[in-house]
C-alpha cells in the first residue's frame, strides 16, 4: 500500500467519520441555535434511530428493508423528539440549566428503557446486500485502497440530508418562519408566526436527523443502550466549534474534526488523538469563542 | 382485627416456646451458607448470570448427594450490578451479615480488585472463575481462571508453530489488554517474532477505520484481539466491510467464547480463532454429562462456555477441600484445596497449585458457522499457572503460606 493510497484512504475515513458527526450535530445546532436549548437526550435520539432500524430490518427483508429502516428511524426519532418538546422542553424555555437537567434525566430513562427492552449487549443491523463489499483499487498509485460501500453510502446520505435541510430553510414557508424566529423571536411572533409550532417542528426535525444518524451508524457498529453517549460529546464539540446556529459552520467543523482524528490516529492511538483534539478545540475557542461562522441574532445576544 | 391478632399471638407463643426449649435448633446444624456474587443486572449481567447458574447447579448436585460434612449447602445469591463498589459492599455483607463460609463470584478484574481487600480483611475465601491478566497473588482468593501463561501465551506458541510471526496487538484500553499485551510483546520479541502494531480503543469505541488502515499497512500474519464487549462487533463488521477476510488476516480473540459468538451472530466471527481452557465442543464424557445437566435445568438451547465451567468446578473443589480439611474454616479449606491432587473434570484434569491458581490445559479453537469451536490444538499437558510472567515481571513470584 503506497503513501498516496494511505493518505487518500485516511481522507476518506475522515470524511466518513465527519459525516456521522454532522448528522448527529445538525439537530443540536438547530435546537441550540434557535431555541437556546441544550438537549442532553440528543444522543439517545441516535440510539432510538438505531433500534428502530434494527426492528425494521428484522421484520422487512429484501433490498428495500434498509431504505424503509432509514425512513422509520427518522420518523420514530422525530416523533419522540416532538413528544419531548411538548411535554418537557416547552415548559422550561428560558431556563437553560433546568432544561439541561431535565433532558439529562430523560436520557437516563431512555438508556435504561433500551437496556430493559433489548438487553445490554448491542443488537446489530446487517448491511443489505447492495451495501456489502467495497470499491478496491488494485493498480496505479492508489493500489491497495479500499472504500467500503457502507461508508460511501453514509457520506452520500449525509450530503443529501444536509442539502435537503438547507433547501427547506432557504426555500419553504416554514423555513422562512424559522429564519424569522431565529433573527428575532418577538418580532416574528408579533407578525403572526406561530413560534410554538416552529419550535416543535425544528426540534422534531433535529431529533429525526439524529435518528437517521443512528440508522446509518448501525451499519458499521452495534446499537447499544449507551451508543448515543459516545457521540453526543463530539456533537456538542462540533456545534461549539462550528458556531452556534450556523449550519454551514457545523458542517465545516464536523469535517475538520473527522479529518483531524483520522490524520492524528495514523501517528498515535485513538485515546491520545482525542486528547489532541480536545486541546486543539480549547485553544481554538480562546481565539474564536463564537466558532468558525458566527451568526448575529437576538437569541444569541440574550444568551 | 384485634381479635385476629390476639389469636395469632396465642398460636405463635407455644411455637416460640417449643423453639426455645429444644436443645439446639436443627436448622442451624444441617446447613452451611455460601455466597454467590455475580452481576445480575447492568452490562455484565449477560455473561455473569450464566456463571451464577452453573455455580447453583453444582450446589444442587452436591446437595442431592447429601451435601458437605453432612450439611446442606444454602447459596446466598447477591447482585454485584456490574459495579465494582457494589461488589465490595456485597462481599462484606455476605461475610459479616450472612456469615457465609466462602464466596463464589466476580468477573471483571475491576470487581476482583474491589473485593480483594474485603476478603483479606476478614480472612474469608473468594473463588474467582475468569481468565485474567495475572500479576496478583492473594492468599484469600482461589484463582481458577487462566493465568496469562495458560491462555494468551499458548495461543502465541500455536501461532508461531503455524509460522505466523508478525503479530498485530489490538485491545480495549484498560488493565487486561494492556497487561496481556505487555507480556505478549516480551515473548514475541524473545521468540524471534515481530510486533506489527499495537493499538487500543477506549471501551465501547466504535470507529476502527484508521486502525484498519494501519492493519493494511502493517500486513500482519495474525491479529491478537483483546477487545472487550461491543467493540468486537464494530471491529469485525468494519473488517468485513473493508474486504479483509479471516483467510487473509486471521484474528485470535481472547474475550470471545461461545456466549459472545452467539450474541454477536456466529456468521460475523465465523472462521476466527480463540484460546480458552474449555470449549463446549470438547469430546469428553464428563463434559457431556455437565452439558446435559445444565441444559436440563436451564433450557435446551443454553450455550456453555469457559467461565461457566470454572464456576461449576470451583464448587466441587471447595466441597472436596472441606471434606479433606474436615472443617469449613477458610484458612484450612484453602490449604486443603492445594493438596487434593489431580481431579478429572469437564475441562480435563485439573489441580490447584500451591500458588492457589489452577493447573489446566490450554486449547485453541476455530469458530464454525454453528457458533461452536472446532478444536485445533491443545497443550501437551495441563500447564502450571504462573501469576507473574518471568519476562514481563522478572524477579517476582507468588508464594502463599
Amino acid at each position: 500500500m503506497g503513501h498516496l493510497a494511505v493518505l487518500t484512504g485516511q481522507l476518506f475515513n475522515g470524511i466518513s467519520v465527519g459525516s456521522i458527526l454532522l448528522l448527529t450535530a445538525l439537530g443540536l445546532a438547530l435546537s441550540f441555535g434557535l431555541m437556546n436549548v441544550i438537549n442532553m437526550a440528543h444522543g439517545e435520539m441516535l440510539m432510538v434511530g438505531g433500534y428502530v432500524a434494527y426492528l425494521t430490518c428484522r421484520f422487512v427483508h429484501g433490498p428495500a428493508g434498509f431504505l424503509l429502516a432509514l425512513l422509520f428511524s427518522f420518523l420514530g426519532a422525530a416523533v419522540l423528539g416532538g413528544v419531548l418538546e411538548v411535554t418537557v422542553i416547552r415548559w422550561l424555555y428560558g431556563r437553560p440549566l433546568d432544561t439541561l437537567l431535565a433532558t439529562w434525566g430523560v436520557s437516563l430513562i431512555l438508556q435504561q428503557g433500551a437496556r430493559s427492552l433489548f438487553g445490554a449487549i448491542g443488537v446489530d443491523v446487517v448491511a443489505p446486500h447492495w451495501l456489502s463489499g467495497s470499491v478496491a483499487i488494485n493498480h496505479g498509485v492508489l493500489a491497495g485502497l479500499t472504500l467500503p460501500y457502507v461508508r460511501i453510502f453514509i457520506i452520500l446520505l449525509t450530503i443529501v440530508t444536509f442539502a435537503l435541510l438547507l433547501l427547506f430553510i432557504a426555500r419553504t414557508r416554514w423555513g422562512l418562519f424559522l429564519r424569522a424566529v431565529h433573527q428575532d423571536r418577538e418580532m416574528a411572533q408579533a407578525l403572526g408566526v406561530n413560534t410554538k409550532w416552529v419550535d416543535l417542528l425544528v426540534f422534531a426535525a433535529g431529533t429525526g436527523v439524529a435518528g437517521l444518524a443512528g440508522a446509518a451508524l448501525a451499519l458499521i457498529a452495534p446499537v447499544t443502550p449507551t451508543v448515543g453517549q459516545s457521540y453526543v460529546v463530539y456533537a456538542f464539540l462540533v456545534v461549539i466549534v462550528g458556531g452556534l446556529g450556523s449550519l454551514l459552520g457545523t458542517a465545516l467543523a464536523a469535517l475538520l474534526v473527522g479529518l483531524f482524528s483520522s490524520t492524528v490516529q495514523m501517528f498515535t492511538g485513538v485515546s491520545l488523538s482525542d486528547v489532541f483534539l480536545l486541546v486543539l478545540v480549547i485553544v481554538f475557542i480562546q481565539f474564536r469563542p463564537r466558532g468558525i461562522i458566527f451568526q448575529r441574532s437576538r437569541v444569541m445576544k440574550e444568551a | 382485627m384485634n381479635r385476629l391478632l390476639q389469636g395469632a399471638m396465642k398460636a405463635a407463643v407455644p411455637c416460640l416456646c417449643g423453639l426455645l426449649i429444644s436443645p439446639a435448633s436443627p436448622a442451624q446444624d444441617n446447613t452451611v451458607k455460601v455466597g454467590v456474587l455475580h452481576s445480575l443486572s447492568g452490562t455484565m449481567a449477560i455473561s455473569e448470570v450464566t456463571v451464577k447458574n452453573a455455580t447453583l447447579l453444582a450446589i444442587d448436585q452436591i446437595n442431592a448427594q447429601g451435601g458437605v460434612l453432612g450439611r446442606k449447602i444454602v447459596p446466598v445469591v447477591e447482585d454485584g450490578a456490574s459495579d465494582p463498589a457494589i461488589f465490595s459492599q456485597k462481599a462484606q455483607k455476605l461475610i459479616q451479615e450472612d456469615k457465609v463460609v466462602t464466596v463464589f463470584g466476580g468477573w471483571t478484574s475491576a470487581s476482583r480488585k474491589a473485593m480483594l481487600p474485603v476478603f483479606e480483611r476478614f480472612h474469608s475465601l473468594l473463588w474467582y472463575p475468569v481468565q485474567f491478566e495475572g500479576n496478583e497473588c492473594s492468599a484469600d482468593i482461589m484463582y481458577s481462571g487462566a493465568q496469562p501463561n495458560q491462555q494468551i501465551l499458548p495461543a502465541l506458541d500455536w501461532a508461531f508453530e503455524k509460522g505466523k510471526k508478525r503479530i498485530f496487538l489490538l485491545g480495549s484500553d484498560y488493565v487486561f489488554p494492556r497487561t496481556a499485551n505487555l507480556i505478549l510483546k516480551k515473548h514475541i520479541l524473545h521468540d524471534g517474532g515481530t510486533v506489527a502494531g499495537e493499538e487500543y480503543v477506549p471501551l465501547g469505541g466504535t470507529d476502527f477505520s484508521s486502525i484498519i488502515t494501519k492493519i493494511r499497512v502493517a500486513k500482519p500474519d495474525i491479529i491478537f484481539n483483546t477487545l472487550n464487549g461491543d467493540s468486537n462487533v464494530s471491529f469485525f463488521k468494519q473488517m468485513a466491510a473493508a474486504g479483509i477476510t479471516e483467510s487473509q488476516i486471521p484474528v485470535m480473540s481472547f474475550s470471545i467464547a461461545e456466549q459472545e459468538a452467539k450474541a454477536m451472530g456466529p456468521s460475523l466471527v465465523n472462521g476466527s480463532y480463540a484460546a480458552w481452557n474449555y470449549f463446549e465442543s470438547l469430546n469428553d464424557p464428563m463434559n457431556k454429562q455437565f452439558i446435559a445437566a445444565y441444559r436440563k435445568k436451564y433450557g435446551q438451547d443454553s450455550v456453555i462456555d469457559d467461565p461457566m465451567v470454572h464456576g461449576y468446578i470451583d464448587v466441587y473443589i471447595w466441597a472436596a477441600a472441606v471434606k479433606k480439611a474436615g472443617s469449613f474454616d477458610p484458612q484450612s479449606v484453602r490449604k486443603a484445596a492445594t493438596e487434593l491432587g489431580w481431579t478429572g473434570t469437564a475441562m480435563g484434569p485439573i489441580q490447584f497449585a500451591d500458588n492457589q491458581s489452577l493447573y489446566q490445559t490450554a486449547y485453541v479453537g476455530q469458530l464454525q458457522p454453528d457458533g461452536q469451536f472446532n478444536i485445533l490444538w491443545k497443550s501437551k499437558e495441563p500447564l502450571r499457572p504462573e501469576p507473574y510472567d518471568a519476562l514481563a515481571f522478572p524477579g517476582r513470584s507468588c508464594v502463599i503460606r
